[in-house]
């Protein structure tokens, strides 16, 4: 039953990935996004970690990809406005990087590859997330509201000069 | 093993039957109510054999007529997302309201039986994110339809409705502190105790609308325009402006404003859950009503059950009375109106309480 459940999200999350990279279409791809995200958040949930399911809905799904799909639509015209992309010869530093990438993840996926924990999986309650975040992580926790400030006040610097 | 099935699937269709039919019902009871509210008759002429039963089938000759209707697509349309569209919005609409509890626990026997669809640890949570996903519904029409009027219509109705969802958000952790707890069904159980039971005794029941009376004016505020209806329906404002559904026609057309009738569902079932004591009868505990000068009448266990979903539905219709008593009340705010009170009225209002509660929790030393 889990492995059923596992398998059929996983394949959705690869499904949706791989529309991601190949659509075109970049609103398409914004939404193949969307569902791949919302498969996440569905592993999440079969690992029995609701709040972290629920926060990834919330924070990705329903607030930054609306921002991207809002982007998207306001500011990249559809193929027929466009000519040919100038920078096409770029994309062939795609390949190597994509390769470095994946070197990456495969030394830190076997690197790691230990026993199976037993027992009490980490606690992905709402209250051993919050203390973590106050007691062990507060700096980074810190640091990254600080980060999101200063990245807000400078839209609006951005935004107010225009005028 | 197929007992417990059919119980989860009882729970999740009276869930399901209760939103379909509420939202159905509501259109009968928008029109009924604006005549009465306008001094004129309303709806009235649908009939079956010269049956009219005050218009009750007016719901069905709509739903006649929707099926019926072309169904039309524009040329340049975005076949898959024009389809799409209108079922993301109505199945974000239905889903939300899953996790919100209807009454507390039914004993069969030896069996217990939560009195809510889906039980989980976040419901606050849930509801929120099925609600903020909602605007891809909105998005995806306004884009698919290759109509600029449509796409406009879709960025005001999406902006709108992050403007409501932000504050919807920061308006419920007040509830979340005083309750100290993500879970609807014991936020709907913690609002059966006592108020203040050192000065008030036993007479006053904690619900959210006593202990967050700012926070309750603030989401029913938010979720109202969340539901793009009146005095924030300017993403279609059907008499002038056009909105994100107006190359929509017959029965996908229908799904958009059946999603904003199931949205006012869900928000009436949040309000009443976070604020109105949930499924809660004043006075009535697990084995009966005890009442604070004394007096106990004792019920059977089903009958408690019983009087709890009762009242749960009782005060959901209420709040949706409210909701369009103000629909059918006030006039259409401006864009920049609704922008102006979502970020600088409801927002920072929130955060405000969001302070105060903290503050008032750490002064009367924990929660309520």
């Amino acid at each position: 039953m889990e492995l059923a459940a596992f398998t059929l999200i996983a394949l959705i999350a690869l499904g949706s990935a791989l529309g991601l990279i190949l659509k075109r279409n970049a609103i398409h791809g914004a939404l193949f996004l969307v569902v791949n995200l919302g498969s996440v958040a569905a592993l999440y949930l079969t690992l029995g970690a609701e709040f972290l399911a629920a926060a990834q809905v919330i924070v990705y799904a329903g607030a930054i990809m609306v921002l991207f799909v809002f982007a998207i639509m306001v500011l990249i015209p559809g193929k027929e406005e466009t000519g040919p992309d100038p920078r096409r010869p770029l994309r062939w530093v795609a390949l190597p990087a994509g390769a470095l990438l994946l070197a990456q993840v495969l030394v830190i996926l076997v690197g790691t590859r230990g026993p199976t924990p037993v027992g009490s999986p980490a606690p992905g309650g709402v209250e051993a997330i919050g203390r973590l975040l106050f007691t062990d992580y507060l700096f980074p926790f810190e640091l990254t509201s600080v980060l999101l400030l200063a990245a807000m006040v400078g839209v609006l610097l951005l935004a107010r000069r225009r005028t | 093993m197929l007992l417990d099935l059919g119980i989860v699937f009882g729970r999740v269709a009276f869930v399901m039957m209760f939103m379909l039919n509420l939202g159905g019902i509501l259109t009968w009871v928008e029109r009924k109510q604006s005549a009465i509210m306008q001094d004129r008759i309303g709806a009235n002429r649908a009939s079956i054999f010269g049956f009219r039963v005050m218009g009750l089938l007016h719901p069905l000759a709509d739903a006649i007529k929707m099926l019926t209707k072309e169904d039309f697509r524009p040329a340049r349309a975005d076949r898959f997302l024009f389809s799409l569209a209108p079922f993301v919005s109505v199945f974000f609409a239905l889903v939300a309201f899953a996790s919100i509890p209807f009454g507390d626990t039914l004993r069969v026997g030896d069996r217990v039986i939560p009195l809510q669809a889906v039980t989980l640890n976040v419901g606050v949570l849930y509801v929120f994110a099925m609600l903020s996903l909602g605007v891809y519904g909105v998005m995806m029409a306004g884009w698919s339809s290759a109509n600029n009027f449509a796409l406009l219509g879709a960025q005001r109705a999406a902006a709108l409705m992050i403007t409501a969802e932000i504050a919807i958000g920061a308006s419920i952790m007040g509830v979340v502190m005083v309750y100290g707890s993500l879970n609807l069904q014991d936020i709907a159980r913690a609002q059966g105790n006592a108020l203040f039971p050192q000065w008030l005794g036993q007479w006053v029941p904690a619900w959210g609308v006593l202990t967050q009376p700012l926070g309750f004016i603030l989401f029913l505020t938010a979720g109202i325009a969340a539901t793009k209806r009146i005095p924030f329906d300017m993403p279609e404002g059907e008499s002038e402006i056009i909105g994100y559904f107006v190359e929509y026609s017959g029965m996908k057309f229908g799904m958009f404003a059946m999603a904003d009738f199931l949205e006012t569902v869900v928000i009436a079932g949040m309000t009443t859950a976070l604020f109105l004591g949930g499924w809660q009868v004043p006075y009535l505990m697990a084995d009966g009503f005890h009442f604070p000068w004394g007096a106990v009448a004792t019920l059977p266990q089903p009958a408690v059950a019983v009087l709890q979903v009762g009242s749960f539905v009782v005060k959901v219709c209420v709040v949706i009375f409210f909701m369009m008593l103000i629909r059918w009340t006030l006039p259409r705010f401006r864009y920049d109106q609704a922008m102006r009170l979502g970020w600088l009225g409801l927002f920072p209002l929130s955060i405000l309480n969001i302070v105060l509660t903290g503050v008032l929790l750490l002064l009367l030393g924990g929660r309520a």
